[in-house]
């Protein structure tokens, strides 16, 4: 179940190192990036509030989601969110990002007194402000010492649309340099940003976990699934990249089904070759040959080769009828000539002499 | 192809043959139509209008019309069996003209001019009798003409379209809008068009037949339909193609090669 990767995120961070970053990086022809988001975001708050994780508390910054899905999400999954010992805070940036709601009132940003686990933030386009903002707030859950939590930005995509690449990156750079900072995870879609955008992110991350479809497109182009014969609209494949310590890159790849229940992980199932060999076109005819048919196939005497083993062999070259010719004999010969005085036919088979040369064109010694 | 009253289209956006004990299926979702200059899709959101009227007492529409005066729609209504003119006095439909709008330019902060149409759809909600504020739809016809008149600012238009669709998350109401897609597929900003495609609860992209015009088949109909609980993300994804007609007085829906 992304178990390492959970367990990465949980462990948190060595000291003087940064912290494990995790981008989850989805795209339209596999939607799934904010189910693999939810299910990590609950597996970690479990391990925070069973006391089995680094982080004592997590900040999540709200950007494509109301705060209301998340608490709802946590509590259906089991997680205290209202306990006495508070370790979740939510930073509101999706009902208000711009402070549209509240322009009569131009009040910024809100520490809503009723509410102890939520806070708007109204400046979205402000990164500085942001990072200010939630190691204000991670502090407020896990004190001022050594204690640490983790960060969660539901859409790094929405806050790169508000700002750009650059702030984005450097805000990501900067939780995973913060001392009190265990862990860090946000959710990308791959085909909203132009591709130095998404390797920015990348190299900032320790961990990408791709979330593809089950099957590749042929165009490969960001297009919904809108083939409706698609038989796993609900099913893909999780590629995980992991940077180690020393370096080393490590790649795994997981199935992952969704369904009511939520999302639920299987290793790669070994009937790809079947759903491999299901996506060559059907056709009417066979395109291979089997190993009986090459055996045949190199046994077909062609016509002009030398054969009959030195008996005298009956060609019938179409201008008498057959038992005309069957009084007749034209002895033939191949690989050598002999001055016989009558027509001959000399064959050379040319694909004994050499290998099939793939790069070669036949047509080229064509003269038109 | 009927079943109790119900088309393909009805079916494909999951709306159910009893009414009285089934919520309101475009509640707290957002639809998008995506067309194309071959083929325009603003029937669906007339058809959306008027289930929007006819399947539920306690519904208001709040309309904002970026493409065509308010006669426009009436008009076409009024073919489809729906009088606007009688909804609107009933306080069930609201009509924000912005056929004039221009967000202010250089040297103004562009987002105000959108923030103030988004402060006239909250007012707009408020003025609404609490009978009608149970199920309430924002139409916006279209995305593109409201990039005109945000100055070609597609970062105010998605920041807008955020706010329109905090109120289906916050409120429970629907939001449905057309977009021209042949106008963003091929441009410099694909991105832009994607970017309502991931909001969007509902898509609905209507085409031309590939084979070209014909008398009796009008378009193709894509309906994906994203199941989500909300919580966890999308728990299913249902497509539906199909066929529709576009008549006088109503539109035919029916499934490809079933036409006689």
């Amino acid at each position: 179940m992304a178990e390492s990767v959970c367990r990465s995120l949980r462990d948190g961070v060595l000291e003087g190192e940064l912290a494990p970053a995790l981008t989850i990086k989805d795209s339209l022809s596999s939607p799934f990036g904010f189910n693999v988001f939810s299910h990590i975001l609950v597996q970690l708050s479990s391990h925070i509030v069973a006391g089995k994780s680094q982080s004592r508390g997590m900040v999540i910054v709200s950007l494509s989601r109301s705060p209301s899905s998340y608490t709802g999400l946590l509590k259906m999954n089991g997680v205290d969110v209202e306990s006495s010992k508070k370790w979740i805070h939510i930073l509101d940036c999706y009902t208000d990002p711009l402070g549209w709601k509240d322009k009569t009132r131009k009040s910024g940003d809100i520490m809503d007194p009723s509410n102890q686990i939520l806070s708007s933030y109204k400046t979205v386009k402000d990164v500085n402000k942001l990072f200010s903002v939630i190691c204000d707030l991670g502090r407020g859950l896990v004190g001022e010492n050594k204690s640490r939590f983790c960060v969660a930005i539901d859409s790094l995509s929405e806050l790169m649309r508000h700002s750009s690449m650059q702030p984005v990156a450097s805000l990501l750079s900067n939780l995973r340099s913060h001392d009190q900072i265990s862990s860090i995870f946000g959710l990308l879609h791959s085909d909203l940003h132009e591709e130095r955008a998404l390797a920015a992110v990348e190299y900032t991350s320790s961990i990408v976990a791709s979330v593809d479809p089950f099957h590749h497109s042929v165009d490969g182009q960001g297009s919904y699934i809108r083939n409706s014969s698609e038989p796993n609209l609900t099913k893909g494949k999780l590629n995980i990249r992991s940077k180690r310590r020393n370096g080393r890159v490590r790649v795994t790849c997981e199935e992952f089904k969704v369904g009511p229940s939520g999302i639920s992980f299987a290793p790669v199932s070994a009937v790809d070759g079947a759903a491999v060999a299901g996506l060559i076109p059907k056709v009417q005819f066979n395109l291979q040959l089997s190993e009986k048919e090459l055996v045949d196939r190199s046994r077909v005497v062609l016509p002009f080769e030398h054969q009959g083993n030195g008996k005298p062999i009956q060609i019938y070259d179409g201008r008498r009828s057959l038992e005309e010719s069957n009084n007749e004999t034209t002895p033939i010969s191949g690989g050598k000539k002999e001055d016989s005085g009558r027509g001959e036919i000399i064959y050379f088979r040319d694909s004994d002499d050499e290998m099939p040369d793939s790069d070669e064109d036949p047509d080229d010694d064509l003269d038109i | 192809m009927e079943h109790q009253g119900l088309n393909l289209m009805d079916q494909a956006l999951g709306f159910h043959s009893n009414v009285t004990q089934q919520p309101w299926p475009l509640c707290g979702r957002f639809v998008l139509v995506e067309d194309c200059v071959d083929t325009s899709g603003a029937f669906v959101l007339h058809h959306i209008l008027k289930r929007s009227f006819t399947s539920r007492p306690s519904s208001a529409v709040i309309f904002l019309a970026f493409a065509h005066p308010i006669n426009h729609y009436d008009r076409v209504l009024r073919k489809l069996g729906c009088n606007l003119s009688s909804q609107r006095d009933n306080g069930r439909f609201f009509f924000l003209d912005m056929l004039m709008l221009q967000c202010p330019v250089e040297g103004k902060p562009k987002h105000d001019g959108l923030a103030t149409v988004f402060e006239k759809i909250e007012r707009a909600i408020s003025e609404l009798h609490p009978e009608n504020k149970k199920f309430v739809t924002v139409v916006i016809d279209d995305i593109s003409c409201l990039e005109v008149a945000a100055n070609g600012s597609s970062n105010d238009v998605l920041d807008f379209l955020h706010y329109c669709y905090t109120l289906t998350s916050e409120n429970g109401y629907a939001l449905v809008a057309l977009n021209h897609q042949d106008i963003y597929s091929d441009g410099e900003r694909p991105a832009f068009m994607l970017e309502i495609e991931y909001l969007a609860d509902i898509l609905v992209k209507v085409d031309p037949l590939a084979t070209g015009l014909a008398k009796d088949v009008h378009g193709q109909v894509m309906v994906l339909n994203k199941e989500t609980q909300k919580q966890q993300g999308i728990s299913s994804i249902k497509v539906q193609n199909f066929h529709f007609k576009i008549k006088e007085n109503n539109i035919e829906y029916f499934y490809a090669g079933t036409r006689t």
